[in-house]
């Protein structure tokens, strides 16, 4: 089936099985491979993306469904090469460790950020529920979006936890 | 996050570097494997056994043939020459690639589908027709130790081994433990508690499935494999021992690994058979997990039970500790399987001095093979140790906290400690540990507001647990107990190597023989090598994971890179250091003795007015013929390192939790830790290992459970019945440390990797048990659902003993 929609700023036209999944789309017919796949079960969040401004996971779609659609992936996240505040949080704040739940940890917390700029830490852990990671037990996850959403506010971030000093 | 209470947080790097690894992995650009498309590229999917334990009756293939796209279907009796799965520990019943004529656990492979597509090799898989005749499995452990079935009718018994301690392998000595222990139960001023407790079968579910994509060129003779595995090499080593290659005719490359905890430090049958695959059909082949087929047939961990006692006098002295367990291996022996309760042996009795009779069979059931899963071995073993000691200190009445205190091998016997079997220990300071914990946090306050909450009937619980870990894996002498990778045509140890080369622009590859699987590799191996030759880090470039290039190492794992791999890089680059002292000597007509490496290059001591630049040192290693006679061109250096022993962190953790006692439902309101790694190369990488590490433990405790129902099957199939820890329900973590390096090796190290799993299951539950102690709660088994928990405080409240 002939599918045509726009990704990170580009217009994509191409040909699918009815059931090709939107995350086998980007990863596969597009090579968009920063977003992930990691459950069968649409409950990991790995594959999440932004599509017409609302984050979903890209394997609970199928790619027919996003006809017309607009959809940032991770590739697409920092404007003009520039880290977007939440990525610039994960680096900052060890938010990543084997970066494979990062991409779509990544969306979803920009997500978040667009709802509410100033969430509390409970806030931040019930608006990332959906997104399993395995490596970080989360600690400093909460810390990168903490850094990013006073980035976007236009504050200082609260500082690390860590001695600051280089090696 | 800092040091704790009046304890020494300085180290020889120990500096916050942001990592290396992550632009590319916060842009979406890192390799994974399974983001690798080759021309020509075939798929694969397993059909896989419905049933625990079933003869096969016959496998009829010939509507998946015909489909549209399909290329080959393979039974076992395609592979048979192959001969089984590679092993390093090879004891029991080793896997076979593919199921003969019967199949042995839920999820085993029966065969393989080769297709042009992902979906269409799926298609095919369901298309197979296998006729099965079930039989009864054999699943529950006290069952399957008293082989009333048998689990392989051509083996004589369904347990393999017992490891057995201490001292470990002296039967007089055991004996001679056992009857110390006795007698001090049969004395009349002493207390036994036993809690009998299961150590639940975990899945390790990194968020990455494994993937592997063979490809092999017939013209060169070579395989080129690319795999999420912890342990290239061996992967290389074991197909070219299965295909009769050279390890020169395997290369085998582990790009960005998205988790592995363990469950990747296997050769899987998947990643021979799509090698067989490639081979056999000329076109690269790649096999990805379903999280369906990581569930059912990547590994397992833990699956322990197993009773616990301890005898004592009433004033908490420990005359003697007694663990009797039946540990869980599954149908199939893979790559340690039978080595992991071992690993438990190693550390029974934690950080304690008392006679320790430690005893645990392993035996086989119709289920997946267990094998390494995060802290493999330790955890149980802690578990058990910690959940009995409360117990004995709950019966006598006295504090955890001064029980634990009065039987700690005291700092005086470091060096020259040893385990209750019998091994030395390399270095150990607990009562300083537990000490610094107890002041950060604020124990005596923390009870008091415990007592104040209890008082209003609330069920608040406090939970302490400490304990020794080995890791750093070493010795290399592991290799004369009989654990070598010879199987895998690495006849190594357990070493580490390194090779560091400095460009001709004065910028340094580091190559390491082991990878990461996000623990940092990248950052931590440049500020080890910035250190000992003052090259920025943003100028190192560290490379892993492919063996084309890649020193021989054995992988990550054990919580053992910077103690051994590390070591061997810091060796590597002191090697580079010396040759380079002799060039910048010459450059500046000096003495080699007078040289200082300072601000990226080096110069006389004295004069740094003077100063030549790394690149002025490459450029004349790279220019022979200006250097004196009899000095080689060229500046890299490579290093093996032999670590004499393995390494011993240690800690001691605290949890405040509160029950709803009309849900059950458990909180964890605090979690404090107290580890000991040794020294810290990069503060912020050895936080992030133990709050991952603290999740693991604190899922186990609280909510994952892969245990097999009673007929086999595996109901959890997906994170909805198998439940990771959220984002919302952990807490923020507390962490502190303590410094006590290690000699072991000259970066004064000892691993980070598992310590926080080890230490966390068994505080979470003596918290929850502590909460529900006023009800005459003594145990509860993990996880510590709702359910679970509601059923508990219903049966206490129903057995009268509410106090
Ligand atoms: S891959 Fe989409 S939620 Fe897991
Ligand atoms: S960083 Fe590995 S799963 Fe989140």
């Amino acid at each position: 089936m002939h599918v045509s929609l726009t990704v990170n700023g580009q217009r994509a036209v191409t040909d699918v099985e009815p059931r090709t999944l939107l995350v086998h789309l980007l990863r596969e017919e597009l090579g968009l491979t920063g977003t992930h796949v990691g459950c069968d079960t649409s409950y990991c969040g790995a594959c999440t993306v932004i599509l017409d401004g609302k984050t979903v996971k890209s394997c609970t779609m199928l790619a027919v469904q996003a006809q017309g659609a607009e959809v940032t992936t991770i590739e697409g996240l920092a404007a003009n090469g520039d880290l977007h505040p939440v990525q610039e949080g994960f680096w900052e704040r060890h938010g990543l460790q084997c970066g494979f739940c990062t991409p779509g940890m990544i969306m979803s917390a920009v997500g978040l950020l667009s709802e509410n700029g100033s969430p509390s830490e409970g806030e931040i852990r019930h608006g990332l529920e959906g997104n399993l990671c395995r490596c970080t037990g989360y600690h400093n996850i909460v810390r990168a979006v903490e850094y990013a959403a006073a980035k976007m506010r236009g504050e200082e971030p609260p500082a690390p936890e860590w001695e600051e000093g280089s090696a | 996050m800092g040091g704790g209470v009046g304890v020494s947080t300085t180290s020889v790097l120990g500096g916050v570097v942001k990592r290396r690894e992550d632009p590319a992995l916060i842009r979406g650009t890192g390799l994974y494997v399974d983001d690798l498309q080759l021309p020509g590229m075939l798929h694969v999917a397993f059909v896989r056994s419905p049933y625990a334990h079933a003869r096969v009756v016959s496998v009829d293939a010939s509507d998946a043939e015909a489909m549209d796209g399909v290329r080959a279907v393979y039974t076992a009796g395609d592979v048979a020459h192959l001969g089984d799965l590679v092993a390093q520990v090879p004891v029991g019943k080793v896997r076979p690639l593919l199921a003969g004529d019967k199949v042995n656990h839920l999820g085993e492979a029966v065969a393989m589908v080769v297709a042009d597509t992902r979906y269409g090799a799926r298609d095919a898989a369901d298309a197979v027709d296998v006729e099965y005749d079930p039989l009864d499995p054999v699943i529950d452990l006290k069952e399957a130790a008293s082989d009333a079935a048998l689990v392989h009718d051509d083996m004589e018994s369904n347990v393999l081994l017992a490891w057995e301690g201490g001292p470990w392998g002296d039967e007089e000595g055991i004996a001679a433990t056992q009857q110390t222990i006795a007698d001090a139960k049969a004395q009349d001023d002493t207390v036994s508690v036993s809690i009998e407790a299961v150590n639940q079968r975990l899945l390790p579910m990194p968020m990455e499935p494994r993937s592997v994509v063979a490809d092999w060129n017939v013209g060169y003779g070579r395989f080129t494999v690319h795999s999420s595995t912890q342990i290239a090499h061996a992967l290389a080593g074991g197909i070219a021992q299965t295909f009769g290659l050279s390890l020169t005719d395997v290369r085998c490359i582990a790009p960005e690994v998205g988790g592995g905890f363990g469950c990747k430090l296997n050769v899987y049958n998947d990643e021979i058979l799509v090698c067989f695959a490639s081979q056999q059909l000329g076109r690269p082949v790649k096999f990805t997990e379903t999280r369906r087929d990581a569930a059912g047939s990547t590994i397992h961990g833990r699956g322990w039970v197993a009773t616990a006692t301890i005898t004592g006098t009433r004033d908490g002295q420990i005359l003697g500790y007694e663990l009797d367990g039946i540990a869980d291996m599954g149908a199939y022996s893979q790559n340690f399987t039978v080595a992991i309760p071992f690993l438990g042996l190693f550390v029974g009795a934690g950080q304690y001095e008392f006679p320790t009779h430690w005893k645990v069979a392993c035996v086989h059931t119709h289920t997946m093979t267990t094998d390494a899963y995060r802290g493999a071995g330790r955890p149980e073993a802690a578990y058990y140790l910690e959940r009995a000691i409360d117990a004995f200190a709950r019966e006598i009445g006295v504090d955890p906290a001064d029980v634990r205190r009065k039987n700690f091998i005291p700092a005086e016997k470091f060096p020259g400690a040893a385990t209750h079997i019998g091994f030395p220990m390399d270095t150990g300071d607990y009562e300083t540990n537990l000490d610094a914990l107890l002041e950060t946090a604020g124990y005596e306050d923390l009870k008091a507001e415990r007592d104040r909450m209890r008082a209003e009937g609330r069920l608040v619980g406090l939970g302490l647990a400490t304990y020794v870990e080995v890791c750093g894996f070493g010795p290399s002498a592991l290799v004369d107990l009989g654990f070598s990778w010879a199987s895998y045509k690495i006849p190594s140890g357990f070493n580490g190597s390194g090779l560091v080369r400095v460009q001709a622009d004065g910028t340094a590859s580091v190559i390491i023989g082991t990878g990461p699987s996000g623990q940092g590799h990248q950052t931590t191996w440049a500020q080890i090598v910035s250190n000992q030759l003052g090259i920025p880090v943003e100028n190192i470039r560290v490379s892993h994971g492919d063996t084309a290039e890649s020193p021989l190492g054995i992988g990550t794992f054990g919580s053992r890179s910077a103690a051994v791999d590390g070591s061997a890089t810091y060796e590597a680059a002191n090697k580079v250091r010396s040759k380079a002292a002799d060039l910048a000597a010459h450059l500046l007509e000096a003495s080699a003795d007078d040289i200082v490496f300072a601000d990226g290059g080096a110069h006389v001591a004295g004069s740094p007015d003077q100063q030549v630049s790394w690149s002025d040192i490459a450029t004349l290693a790279y220019q022979p013929h200006r250097l004196p006679e009899g000095m080689e061109g060229g500046l890299e250096a490579h290093a093996v390192f032999s670590p004499g022993n393995a390494t011993w962190p240690f800690g001691s953790h605290l949890a405040l939790v509160e029950v709803d006692g009309d849900t059950g439902d458990v909180k964890l309101l605090r979690y404090i830790a107290m580890d000991d790694c040794g020294n810290v190369i990069n503060p912020m990488i050895v936080d992030g290992q133990i709050h991952g590490g603290l999740a693991q433990g604190i899922g186990q405790a609280m909510f994952e459970d892969g245990d097999y129902e009673a007929d086999g099957n595996l109901l959890k199939w997906s994170f909805v019945e198998y439940p990771l820890p959220t984002s919302a329900d952990l807490p923020s973590f507390e962490l502190h440390r303590t410094v006590t390096p290690t000699d072991i090796n000259p970066l004064g190290v000892k691993g980070i990797g598992e310590a926080g799993t080890i230490g966390s299951a068994q505080t979470v539950v003596n918290a929850v048990v502590d909460a529900l102690s006023p009800l005459g709660v003594t145990h509860v088994d993990m996880p510590l659902r709702p359910k679970r928990v509601w059923a508990a405080i219903q049966a206490a409240k129903t057995n009268g003993s509410v106090s």
